[in-house]
This record gives structure tokens, sequence and C-alpha cells, in this order.
């Protein structure tokens, strides 16, 4: 059992918490992942360490799902059954010169901790941070410390540049020799814009996120086509060369249990509401 | 299609209607009462020299435990068993004894071998019902020794070293101790209560369980440096692919990966368990080994009209026969000569292209090698596919240690002392040997702690 040291809301729809877990926060490096297993008769669902302090780490959430949904009615106090990680390969954050960081929506959650370790390794860092709207931004002040510079879209034009994150990375990239570009949001976000940095040749990281079940390297259900070969996101990745990746084989891998995951978040609803109404029964 | 003709004696008397069996995921198999226990029993010829213990990997005192059953002192016949065996109602289902202590057995020549898995079986359930007895345990050596991987050969290894007195860490990655016995071998085989009791009775000899540690990763390479010795029994966890064309369709599954979201996550269950699976209406299943079986006997009970294919012929399924047997009895269809070539579908599977195969010259094995037949290619129906032909030695933690010579097939080089290349580092099991068998790896990872034993002492 792993206890909750914090928990609260940052936007719409997007949660951070803060869990103990010393053999997690004393090994985790920038770009990997934990699982969680909430309770006896929870899915492992994956989220990235966006932040380590002493003996705890945090995660952002969105919920969108059963479990997300679960994991955000926790607070601080309750447990998590199962907390197993940091997994994955971390970052390769070496000196590269200039990088830019671009995240989309809860994709950002994974940026603070790259912005630093970069810096540390001597690198010039700008942040670029996209949401749909003012009230979706997360993380504005942690990635301003971090990042030498920090810039911000809004689809709808509530905050900073109004138009996508894909924009300004041009921007930057017409001002200045960019020499690294991390792309870390929704599977579609990714794929559009890592074609940005396509015609320049700049190297390009994104971290996909692929159904996974082990994070171990022991079932394949995370397995992803990188240049042609076939790789488990959860011990090759989950960061990969972004022009390599094929794409579509990722999203739609992603659709595989959509109907479940309506059903699942159906029953979930359906008996807390029960339960709400003092039926325990239902 | 080939004749078949089982083995002299491959199904027990005990197996549950397989109208019944295929609609749940309880045992198969019921065991035997005392009765039928001590009259199995009394048939032993109490050998002198007894060929069925060269049999058991890890040299049971066989006779002696079934005089005892014969005597009706079934305690005292789990007392015998546990002295070199802390996993027997495992090993008494899953081990296959025809090839070891029962492929020996005296008897074998002329009638039917004893039934000592049976027997084994038979005791350590009793014991379980009326309360394990924990065997003896040395005073502490004050050394420390790193176990990684809780399955059958960690958990033997840490069992043999913390009853020799050492302090014994066992890192698993998983949620749950027991490796395949735990996510592979599905309940109706070997049911997960007992799995759990017998791995209970190992770490109460004091053995300090660390789940979700991933070595190499939460626990660095470094950190096992601190230990006095190191076992690493980290499996053969890594799923082949075939290659084919398609195989990335949702719906296409590894063995491991269907096995784990039923066994391990309890997917029949779902929504009531959260993780979800592919139930299947129409499931084919390419393999012919036990994961393949297993596989096709787990889709069957989803629910689904299931289809082997094996690219050899029926002789040749390197599965156990009963287990053969039974998935035949349970309306699995068995394809014998063909090979899937291509996965059909677009954004899901909808068939597997296959093609027939015919035997040609042996292969190294002594098998006649199968070639495809050209134009012999044909459809089956199918909205999941199942992958079971084969698993590699887990690469993550071997491949984070480039001290640790390695095999051909990425399996952890040891000697006849279980050493690696690598100094305090042992290793046993499926890491060693490839996907294997329980009882070989538990074998391995005693023999391996005799050998930490002996380099601590000297
Ligand atoms: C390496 C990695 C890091 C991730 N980091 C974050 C993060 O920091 N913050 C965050 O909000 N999300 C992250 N995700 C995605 C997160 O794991 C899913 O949102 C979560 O599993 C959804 O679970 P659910 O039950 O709430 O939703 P469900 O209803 O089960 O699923 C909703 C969608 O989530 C995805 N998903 C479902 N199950 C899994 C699973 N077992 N593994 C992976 N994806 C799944 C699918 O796209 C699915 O359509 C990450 C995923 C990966 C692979
Ligand atoms: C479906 C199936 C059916 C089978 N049926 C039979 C049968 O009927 N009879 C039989 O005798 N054999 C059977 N086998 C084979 C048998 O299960 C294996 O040979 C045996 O489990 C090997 O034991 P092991 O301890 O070496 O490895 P495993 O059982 O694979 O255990 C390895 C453990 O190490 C953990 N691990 C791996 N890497 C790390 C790491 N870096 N850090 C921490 N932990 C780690 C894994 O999570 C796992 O728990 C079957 C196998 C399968 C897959
Ligand atoms: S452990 Fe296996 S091989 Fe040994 S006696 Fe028991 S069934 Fe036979
Ligand atoms: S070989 Fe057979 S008959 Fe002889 S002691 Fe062993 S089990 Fe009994
Ligand atoms: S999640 Fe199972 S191999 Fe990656």
């Amino acid at each position: 059992m792993y206890s909750i040291q914090k928990a609260g809301q940052l936007a719409d729809k997007v949660y951070q918490m803060w869990v103990k877990a010393p053999h997690v926060a004393h090994h985790a490096q920038a770009g990997q992942f934990v699982i969680f297993r909430i309770d006896e008769k929870g899915e492992r669902i994956p989220l990235t360490i966006s932040a380590v302090d002493g003996d705890s780490f945090r995660v952002i959430f969105m919920t969108i799902g059963k479990t997300t949904t679960h994991l955000a009615a926790l607070k601080a106090g309750d447990h998590i059954q199962d907390v197993a990680g940091p997994l994955g390969k971390p970052s390769e954050t070496h000196k590269f010169g200039t990088c830019v960081l671009v995240g989309g929506g809860v994709g950002t959650a994974s940026l603070p901790i790259i912005a630093r370790a970069l810096k540390n390794a001597g690198n010039r860092v700008i942040g670029i941070v996209g949401a749909r709207n003012a009230g979706l931004l997360i993380l504005e002040d942690e990635m301003s410390k971090a990042c030498d510079e920090l810039l911000i879209s809004t689809d709808d034009g509530t905050k900073g540049f109004h138009g996508f994150a894909a924009d300004l990375l041009k921007q930057v990239m017409a001002r200045e020799q960019v020499n690294a570009v991390w792309i870390i949001g929704p599977a579609m976000m990714m794929k559009v814009t890592c074609e940005v940095t396509r015609p320049a040749g700049i190297k390009t990281f994104v971290s996909l996120n692929p159904v996974m079940v082990d994070g171990t390297g022991m079932c394949g259900s995370c397995r992803v086509i990188v240049d042609g070969e076939t790789k488990f996101a959860c011990v090759d990745g989950p960061e990969f060369d972004a022009h390599k990746v094929d794409f579509n084989l990722l999203m739609g891998r992603l659709r595989t249990y959509q109907p479940e995951e309506k059903e699942s978040l159906e029953s979930y609803n359906a008996n807390l509401c029960a339960c709400k109404a003092g039926d325990h029964h239902a | 299609m080939q004749t078949y003709v089982p083995a002299k004696r491959v199904i027990t008397m005990h197996d549950r209607p397989i109208d019944q069996r295929i609609h749940d995921f309880y045992e198969v198999d019921d065991g035997l009462t005392p009765e039928e226990a001590i009259a199995e029993a009394k048939r032993c010829l109490q050998c002198k020299k007894p060929l069925c213990v060269k049999g058991c990997p890890v040299s049971i005192d066989i006779p002696a435990f079934i005089r005892e059953v014969a005597a009706g002192d079934f305690k005292k016949a789990a007392e015998i068993i546990k002295e070199q065996n802390m996993l027997p109602a495992i090993c008494g289902r899953v081990c296959p004894q025809e090839v070891q202590c029962e492929g020996e057995c005296l008897l074998g020549l002329k009638e039917k071998p004893i039934s000592i898995g049976e027997l084994e079986r038979f005791v350590a359930d009793t014991e379980r019902t009326n309360g394990m007895v924990l065997p003896k345990k040395n005073a502490s050596t004050g050394r420390r020794v790193a176990v990684v991987g809780a399955g059958p050969a960690g958990l033997t290894a840490s069992a043999e070293l913390a009853r020799m007195g050492y302090h014994v860490t066992l890192f698993e990655s998983l949620h749950a101790a027991g490796g395949v016995l735990m996510y592979g071998i599905p309940a109706f085989r070997l049911p997960k209560d007992i799995v759990k009791a017998e791995i209970d009775a190992v770490l109460s000899l004091g053995v300090e369980l660390k789940l979700n540690h991933l070595v190499g990763r939460s626990v660095t390479v470094k950190e096992l440096l601190s230990y006095d010795a190191v076992f690493l029994g980290t499996g053969a966890g890594l799923p082949y692919f075939m290659g084919l064309p398609g195989e990335n369709l949702p719906g296409v599954y590894s063995a491991n990966e269907f096995l784990t979201r039923v066994n391990l996550m309890h997917a029949d269950q779902f929504p009531s368990f959260d993780t979800p699976v592919k139930k299947g209406s129409r499931v084919v299943v390419a393999g012919g080994g036990n994961v393949a079986m297993d596989a096709a006997r787990v889709a069957r009970r989803l629910g689904g009209k299931v289809t082997l294919v094996y690219r050899r012929r029926e002789e040749d399924l390197p599965a156990r026969k009963a287990e053969s047997l039974r998935a035949k009895e349970e309306g699995i269809e068995f394809v014998m000569c063909v090979n899937p070539v291509k996965i059909l579908g677009d954004g899901a599977i909808t068939g597997v292209e296959c093609v027939r195969m015919e035997m040609c010259e042996l292969d190294q094995s002594g098998r006649p090698e199968p070639a495809p037949i050209e134009g012999s290619h044909f459809t089956i129906d199918a909205d999941v596919f199942i992958a079971a032909i084969g698993q590699g030695p887990n690469p993550l933690l071997i491949s984070e240690i480039p001290e640790l010579i390695r095999g051909k097939r990425g399996n952890v080089v040891v000697d006849s002392e279980y050493r690696t290349s690598l100094p305090k580092f042992f290793a046993g099991g499926d890491v060693a040997t490839g996907a294997a068998t329980v009882i070989l790896a538990m074998g391995a990872a005693k023999s391996a702690a005799q050998a930490i034993d002996k380099m601590l002492r000297e």
C-alpha cells in the first residue's frame, strides 16, 4: 500500500497526486512512468512521473475512464494498492544546444522534469504549452521556472497565442536554431506537430501512450512500430524518434477496448450514484 | 487427419464433466480421495534403489512419503515432501510427471507407474486444509542474499536460502508473486488460492518480499552488489510474435497478454474487475505447447469457438498429452499441419489466412520439418488471434548487466554450479534454460542455493 500525500484538481478534468513510494522516488528519471493499481479489482494503468520530492513523486492525470475517475476521487491519506516503477527508459537528456519542449493538454505534465534535466545538461530550453482554452492550462508557473522561455497557446485565444502549439514551434524555428524537440500530448497532436520538424531534420522525441498491462516487457500489449520494427513501448520507450513512429497504428490500437471502457465507466458511475443515494447493495 | 493413440494413462478418473467445466474456471480435476490415495500408495514396491527419485529434480524421498500415505499418516508424508519441496500442491498438479518421476517408476515397465504427482498433490492439499507445518530453519548467518523474480525458481531459491539461515530479499516486478504460476497457468489447472498458500509458506520462513520492484529500474544493479550474493530467476517472459502482416491489429494477442489479462487481472470477471479482454466469438490460437493449450482453453471458457492451428502433426504436439486431450474434449478444434500467414482485417481482425504444411526431411531434433504447400491457402474467420509460439528470456535486467555472458537465445549462461560470468551472481530457471518447466526451474534454484551457501561459507 502506498499513501497519497497530497491530491487536488489542477484544471477541468485534470488532477494531481503526490504518492509516497521511495523505490520510485529515489530512482525516477525524466521521461519515466509508473503503473498504478488502485485496489484488488483495479486495472494497471501507466502514468508519467512528473515531479519528485524526497520519498514521493507526483502524477498528473486527466479523467477519461473508470480508473482515472476513481483516482480523482481519492484524497490525501488514502492509499494506492500497487505502485510499480519507475518504468521505461529515461529521456535522452544530454547536451543538444537549444531544446524546445511542446506539451499538449495533460501531456504537459511530463515536461517540467525533462526541462530541468535538459537545463542541468547545459541546454537552452524553450517551453511551449498548448491547451484548448485558458481554463485547461496547467503547470504555467512551474514551466516558466524550469525553462529559459515559456510560450503559451490556446485554440480559442483565451490566453497567449491564438492557435496551435505547432504554430508557436514554427515561429521559434524561424527565429533561431533548434537542436532537439520533445512533443508530448494526445497521439493526434504528436502526429501532426512532429511534421513541423521533419523537413528540417530536427531530432524530435514523442512519448507514446499505448495500452499497457505489466509495463515490464512481458505481454506485448504496448507494441508500436518504429522505423518498421516492432517495439515494446514499456521497455524500449516510451520515448521514440517522432519521425519514425507509425501513429496510425498507435491510434488504432488505442481504440481496442472502447466498448469495454464505456461499459466500465457506466457501471462505476451507476454504482457511485446508488451509493450516494444510500443503497449500498446496488 | 492422423489417428491419435493416447498414452497408457493420461487423464485421471476425476475430471469434472465437460459441459460443466467449460463454463467456469474451477479446477478440472478433483483429486484423489483418502481411500484412493492409500490404495494407490499401497501399490508402490518401496524399491531399495528408487528410480523415481532420480526422475525428480528436487529429489523428494518418494518411497518414504508414499509409505506414510499407505500407512495413513498424511502429516508425516507432508513433512517428508516439504524437506525437499516447498511447493508440492503446485508440483503435484503441473509437473510433467510422465517424463519426470513417474517416467522412471519401475512399475511403469509392466503396468502403470505409481501416480506420484497425484499422491503428492493429495498430501499437500490435505496438509493445507489441516494447517501447514513449517520446516525447520537454521540460525541466522547474518549474510544477505537478493533474489530477483518470484517465480518457481526465485521462490525455491528464497526458501532454501532462508532455511539455511540467510536473510533473503525477494524482488518481484508484478503486484503478485508466483511468476507464470500466477499470470500464465490458468486457475482451472492451478487454483490461485493454492499458489498463494504455498507462497505464503515460503514467505513465513522470513523471506522479505518486495513487490512492484522491477530490478534494473526500481533497484539498480549497483544496489544489488551490496548483497553477499544474488540469484537471478527472472524467467522467460518475452513473448515472440510471428511477424505476420496484420499482427498488430486490435484483437491480436500474445498468449502472455491474453493469459495475464484473465489469470492475473481477472478479465473474465469484467466489469466487476476493471481489466477488459476481447472475448472472441471465433478464436484462432497458433501453437502446440502447454501455453497454446492454456490459451485455447481459456478462450473456450470465455465463450468462444476455438480453433488451434499447429504447423506439425498431432503426434508432434509438444503439450502434455493429458492437457491436449482435455482441450479436445472441451470442444477445441485441432487443425494440424497448418501455419498462419496473414491476419486479415481493417481496424479489427476478421480472419486468419493459413497455409497447409507438408512434412519433409527430418530436422535436428529428428522430427520432420514442415514446409508450406503451394496454393493451399485458406481462411479461418476470427475476431481474436492468439500467438502462442514461445517466449524468450526477459531481456530488461540482463541487458542492464553487460558483464553477464548470454547465449544465442538471450539466455544467461551459467556453469554447473549456476554461477554466471559475474562474481556473486547466480541464475537458474527459464532465464538460464529458455522456456522449460516449473520443476526444472525449481531444481536449478535449489542447486544454485546450495552453491551460494558453499561460496558464502568458503
Ligand atoms: C507511458 C504512459 C504514460 C502515461 N502518462 C499519463 C499521464 O501522465 N497522465 C494521464 O492522464 N494519462 C497518461 N497516460 C494514459 C493513461 O494511462 C490512460 O489515460 C489511463 O490508462 C486511462 O484509464 P481509464 O480507466 O481512466 O480509462 P479507460 O476508459 O480504460 O480508457 C480510456 C483510454 O485510455 C487509454 N488506456 C486505457 N487503458 C489503458 C492502459 N492500461 N494503459 C494505457 N492506456 C490505456 C486508451 O486510449 C483508452 O481508450 C499514459 C499512458 C502511457 C502508456
Ligand atoms: C501458459 C503457460 C503454461 C505452462 N504450463 C506448465 C506446466 O503445466 N508444467 C510446467 O512444468 N511448466 C509449465 N510452464 C512453464 C513454467 O511455468 C516455467 O518454466 C516456470 O514458471 C519457470 O520459472 P521461473 O521462476 O524461471 O520463471 P517465471 O515463472 O517466469 O518467473 C519469473 C518472475 O520474475 C519476475 N521478473 C522478471 N524480471 C524481473 C525483474 N527485472 N525484476 C523483478 N522481477 C522480475 C517476473 O515478473 C516473474 O514473476 C508453463 C508456462 C506458461 C507460460
Ligand atoms: S516434484 Fe514433480 S518430479 Fe518431483 S516427485 Fe513431485 S511430481 Fe514428481
Ligand atoms: S520407482 Fe515406483 S514403485 Fe519404486 S519406489 Fe518409486 S514409486 Fe515406488
Ligand atoms: S505493457 Fe506488457 S510488454 Fe509493455
